[in-house]
């Protein structure tokens, strides 16, 4: 393999000008400020789906560590075999809870990783809406000052 | 050079999509040296395109980490081209194409 | 009085060392390695150049999440155009180092004429300087970019620092590298080994200390408590200001050889540098 190139591999034909003056036509609708720049987590829920009745299902599984190694760079995961139209990822104890809503069309599979960001110990939900109704899986994050941070 | 990077592979039918994308993603708490705090600035929208279709989108608040990293999976092929494009709160956007292998 | 029987027997007595006679460095890395597999005897031997992720199941999936799309591989980038970029005399680092950089496995190495022990970020700024550019800060930014680049193109070369036998400055220098692993210093009173030897694995408030075996492998490294790459000396200098000792300078004597020192310890681990680290 060569080594000089091996991230031309990964990396990507950046998108041309006209590309760029096609943007209009792409989809941005999710982000809501109203769902987003909101610190209860009822309330996030009802502007992103109307309602927030929760269900906890194992049908949704959360990966998330017990213990972050560091607060800035929470590796999550959330998947489900439901067929999902939403995936939302809330920390309840930052100061706006909701984190991420992901949009899943049809001939996508219900699952999202991203690296998130915990201010303090905090319980963490992950979210699935799926055939009008909300499910839930939840767990404690503990988000530590390392003593040899420097 | 554009701020985003794909790695996209099929296996039997499933395109894995993992993208980082280059962003400060400052949350607005952040101060700066004098002591003033730096404005939030963050992606606020992600979109993934394939095949002519949207394929995912993803809306972010500012507690998404610096560098936002991002897998999904959909049905897809080898061959066929991905786009990946982002708007973060100042309106500016991005976006950068790849082949899927 | 050691160290006079060292120069003794390398200087008179040649290559071989009779085991009887004194411990050298050889000695030092199998009694090293020796103490490491018995403290973790679940972690194989290949897996220490991982660092604490070789001993910390819950920490290691994280870490395995984040090398999913590790943070340094836009350092690496940055890194690539740094190496190619033309000097004003019309060369480039490449001129230096070849096309792909790929120098990890040679450094540190012992420099005979000058009487010192040559690190690679210490190389780089030699390269730059004798081309008529401006050397880098030894600690972040463009010199952990360039050298993220040239140690992922370094990947899988082995460990393998010489302490010539028939240079007793070179062993003055591992000694002097040594002795500083094992001193207490700071306001804690902290040797290196302290932490990463003799309690490794244990836990200091919310971190778990990492051994020191496999230590040199891995850098630089994108911290995550940094949020940004780093090189070695910056990481030592952090660690002696987290026990209240004075840091020393990048780069400087002091530090070269205490890389000189725990890089001879790693010797036949691979370099898996750059790396994401907590």
């Amino acid at each position: 393999m060569n080594r000089r190139s091996i991230l031309k591999a990964t990396g990507t034909i950046t998108a041309a000008a006209a590309a760029v003056a096609a943007f209009p036509r792409l989809v941005f609708a999710a982000y809501s400020e109203k769902a987003f720049k909101n610190p209860k987590v009822e309330d996030s829920l009802n502007e992103l789906f109307g309602a927030n009745a929760t269900t906890p299902s194992g049908d949704v599984k959360l990966k998330a560590p017990d213990i972050a190694e560091n607060g800035a760079v929470v590796p999550i995961e959330v998947t489900t075999s439901m067929k999902a139209d939403k995936i939302a990822f809330m920390v309840k104890e930052n100061p706006n809870p909701l984190a991420i809503v992901a949009e899943i069309p049809e001939g996508t599979e219900a699952t999202v990783k991203t690296r998130v960001r915990m201010g303090k110990t905090t319980q963490v939900t992950a979210v699935v809406s799926s055939n009008g109704k909300l499910y839930t899986a939840s767990k404690e994050v503990k988000v530590t000052i390392g003593g040899c941070g420097g | 050079m554009s701020s985003i990077r794909i790695k996209a592979k099929e296996r039997k039918g499933s395109v894995n999509v993992k993208t980082l994308m280059k962003h400060n993603m400052e949350t607005g708490l952040r101060k700066d040296k004098s002591g003033k705090k730096i404005p939030e600035h963050w992606i606020t929208d992600v979109t993934a395109e394939s095949g002519g279709k949207v394929v995912f989108t993803a809306a972010f608040n500012t507690s998404i980490s610096k560098d936002p990293y991002l897998a999904f999976a959909f049905a897809g092929k080898k061959g066929d081209s991905l786009t990946i494009s982002w708007k973060d709160n100042t309106g500016a956007t991005d976006s950068a194409e790849t082949v899927i292998k | 009085m050691k160290k006079i029987i060292s120069h003794v027997a390398f200087g008179l007595l040649g290559l071989s060392v009779s085991a009887a006679v004194v411990a050298g460095p050889a000695e030092d890395r199998a009694a090293f390695q020796k103490f490491y597999e018995n403290r973790f005897p679940d972690t194989p031997v290949a897996d220490f150049q991982n660092g604490v992720y070789s001993i910390l199941p819950a920490a290691r999936e994280q870490w395995e999440a984040i090398e999913e799309f590790p943070p340094y591989e836009l350092s690496i980038e940055r890194g690539e155009e740094i190496y190619n970029k033309t000097f004003a005399n019309g060369k480039s680092m490449a001129s230096c180092f070849g096309d792909d950089g790929a120098v990890r496995g040679q450094y540190p190495y012992w420099d005979r004429d000058r009487g010192m022990v040559v690190t690679m970020e210490l190389a780089i700024n030699e390269c730059l300087e004798a081309n008529g550019e401006k050397p880098l800060k030894y600690k972040k930014g463009a010199i952990a970019d360039v050298g993220a680049f040239m140690s992922f193109n370094s990947r899988g070369q082995k460990v393998n620092v010489e302490i010539p036998s028939d240079d007793p400055r070179a062993l003055a220098a591992y000694e002097n590298g040594k002795e500083h692993f094992y001193t207490k210093r700071g306001q804690l009173n902290f040797a290196c080994a302290d932490c990463h030897m003799y309690t490794a694995g244990n836990l200091y408030r919310a971190d778990t200390t990492s051994p020191a075996f496999g230590h040199a492998t891995s850098w630089p490294v994108f911290r995550s408590k940094w949020q940004s790459m780093g090189t070695l000396h910056r990481r030592f200098a952090g660690c002696h200001n987290n026990i209240r000792a004075n840091p020393y300078k990048a780069q400087g004597e002091e530090y070269r050889n205490l890389e000189y020192f725990v890089t001879y310890m790693s010797n036949d681990l691979e370099y898996n540098g750059p790396a994401a680290r907590k």
